[in-house]
């Protein structure tokens, strides 16, 4: 499973019901399903992940997360998930208060562009970043909208969202003294678990 | 045709089944005995456990699937899905497909003789509802000794069923799988099917449904109802390349209008000019040989009245909330008929009452027809989750 997931999942309480927004392959609900007893819907646009999804058995809904989510009802799940998938929406700020709308709890994962490889590309290449983490030249790329975990902190300030939890892990998703000390120089996917205040 | 299709489900020989017990309908009429005709493909397993039950549609009938003779011409109405090794799997499941109440493929209806009479019910057949079409299908089932359907599968107004179903005998179906279906219909809808039955019943041959006393059939009336219908199920794009030249890739598909003559010039007289126009003569014509008025009048009543939010104060995520069945929709974008937007309906009022659903909104140019069609990524998705509803019914409950 991808790492993130993986610190993901230790978030998510046995028997709840979730709402995984951009759901990718179904990997992450089909694993809640058999280890937790979790209840879910995933949403997906993409049709080879939506065959994936129903091949294991996932519950899946084709729907665009920049299109309207108010066909989903306030408080109808425990959690909702969005998982590496902020940076590429319209409107990232209005999913987040979405999220929180229709779930008691969120979780959010994302790249984080505050990440010391992306600060030294572009400070000394003076071009945006590619790696293997971020493969996309900027005209193509469908991550429109990067931030820093220092961005997304004060994001949820002004939106007074209650941070549960935070964590960054690298590429290998193993976290370190110095991405403790100093998570928006040395983290590469940030993890983030919300309530409303 | 020299041999079968080897993914054909083969030759089929249709089964009646005799009811004693009176129904109930929902118009308050009782329907003292019936017959159903019935067609099966694949093995019913030890366990009863991998039933499926074929809901058709307006036009559709009990021959869903293979031929009834190698003289046969056509397959059956839904071949394109059912048989060894397609969507729905005839090497996995145990399919059942019937001929609604008030058809005219074998079933009770119009055309059948009523016993209390010894003449044909004609116009005197009760308009029997989606409901009633349910009912009649637990007794069917009841007489399979089939205890729950590993799915209830239909498209259109067989979606109608398939919803039906899953509110009216929530422990009898693990899956319902809805394509291109409607929570009920729009105005738009039923002034379509006003306008199919008025051309019936103005048709001087209808002698207010009674014409098969007088050895003759309404045939003018039912042609133009179907060729009104046919237009509905077509798209736009679809018509156009159908009736169209072939678009070079050189030309843009919007250059093609579908504007193809019948013959090489303009008539100056009205006669059909133009291929759309013969080829709508053509089907209208072949569909009033075979398919009976009454039923026709009798299934766009069935269509118009469907509406199972009507019991629970017009709110369908009420009539969900007992449903105990995990849902699969399809809808089709060109669908202008049941466009997308209908199956959303139901996804959100499935949602609503929290129920475990999965749709899919597929790409395709043949608009309403395209639930009858293999489509690609549609055939792909309705397999896959088959599959799995195999593995969950009766893998694992071995």
């Amino acid at each position: 499973m991808r790492p993130d997931l993986e610190i993901i999942q230790n978030w998510i309480e046995p028997e709840s019901h979730v709402l995984d927004l951009g759901c990718g392959n179904g990997a992450l609900l089909d694993f809640l399903k058999g280890s937790k007893n979790v209840t879910g819907i995933g949403l997906e646009i993409d049709p080879k992940d939506i065959r994936s999804c129903i091949e294991k058995g996932v519950s899946v809904i084709e729907q665009n997360l920049d299109e309207s989510l108010s066909n989903f009802q306030n408080n109808s799940f425990d959690t909702v998930l969005l998982a590496q998938t902020l940076q590429a929406l319209n409107r990232p700020d209005h999913l987040i208060d979405e999220m929180l709308r229709i779930g008691k709890k969120g979780i959010v994962t994302f790249p984080n562009f505050g990440n010391w490889k992306s600060r030294t590309h572009l400070a000394t290449k003076g071009r945006m970043p590619i790696s293997e983490f971020m493969p996309h030249q900027w005209y193509e790329t469908p991550n429109i909208h990067f931030c820093t975990v220092n961005d997304f902190d004060a994001l949820c300030v002004s939106k007074n969202i209650r941070v549960l939890a935070r964590t960054v892990v690298d590429s290998k998703h193993q976290g370190s003294w110095a991405m403790k000390f100093w998570p928006n120089l040395f983290g590469e996917t940030a993890i983030y678990h919300l309530a409303r205040n | 045709m020299n041999s079968i299709p080897s993914d054909s489900a083969g030759i089929i020989e249709p089964q009646k089944f005799h009811f004693d017990k009176p129904l109930n309908l929902t118009s308050g009429r009782i329907l003292p005995c019936f017959d159903l005709i019935v067609e099966t493909y694949g093995e019913l397993n030890a366990a009863k456990s991998n039933a499926i039950l074929i809901c058709h549609a307006l036009s559709g009938d009990h021959h869903a699937a293979g031929y009834h003779s190698l003289e046969d011409k056509k397959a059956g109405w839904w071949d394109a899905c059912i048989g060894p090794g397609k969507a729905i799997d005839t090497n996995l499941f145990y399919i059942v497909s019937l001929n609604n109440l008030g058809g005219c493929g074998g079933s009770t209806g119009p055309t059948s003789i009523n016993p209390e009479t010894g003449r044909h019910y004609g116009p005197n057949f009760p308009i029997v509802t989606v409901k009633d079409w349910v009912t009649s299908q637990v007794m069917l089932m009841e007489k399979l000794k089939i205890i729950k359907w590993a799915a209830v599968v239909g498209g259109s107004l067989g979606g109608m069923q398939v919803l039906q179903w899953s509110i009216s005998f929530p422990e009898r179906l693990h899956s319902a799988i809805c394509i291109a279906g409607a929570p009920k219909l729009s105005a738009q809808n039923i002034a379509f099917n006003e306008v199919a039955r008025q051309s019936i019943t103005s048709d001087p041959e209808f002698f207010e449904g009674h014409y098969l006393e007088r050895n003759t059939a309404p045939k003018k009336g039912l042609t133009l109802a179907r060729m009104v219908g046919h237009i509905t199920y077509l798209s736009d794009s679809a018509m156009r390349s159908k009736f169209g030249k072939t678009v070079n890739d050189c030309e843009k598909e919007g250059d093609n209008f579908g504007r193809d003559l019948k013959s090489g010039e303009l008539s100056f007289g009205f006669d059909a000019d133009f291929q759309v126009e013969s080829y709508l003569h053509y089907q209208g014509e072949r569909f009033s040989e075979n398919f009976d008025a009454n039923t026709y009048l009798l299934m766009t009543k069935a269509l118009d009245y469907f509406d199972p939010s009507i019991d629970y104060d017009d709110n369908l995520s009420e009539a969900f909330s007992e449903s105990n069945c995990k849902f699969l929709l399809i809808s089709f974008s060109t669908d202008w008929r049941f466009p997308p937007e209908r199956s959303r309906e139901i996804v959100n009022d499935l949602l609503k009452a929290n129920k475990e659903v999965t749709y899919l909104e597929i790409e395709a140019d043949q608009g309403h027809d395209a639930f009858l069609l293999p489509v690609p990524r549609y055939i792909e998705a309705l397999s896959s989750y088959l599959n799995h509803i195999h593995t969950e019914v009766v893998k694992n409950a071995s």
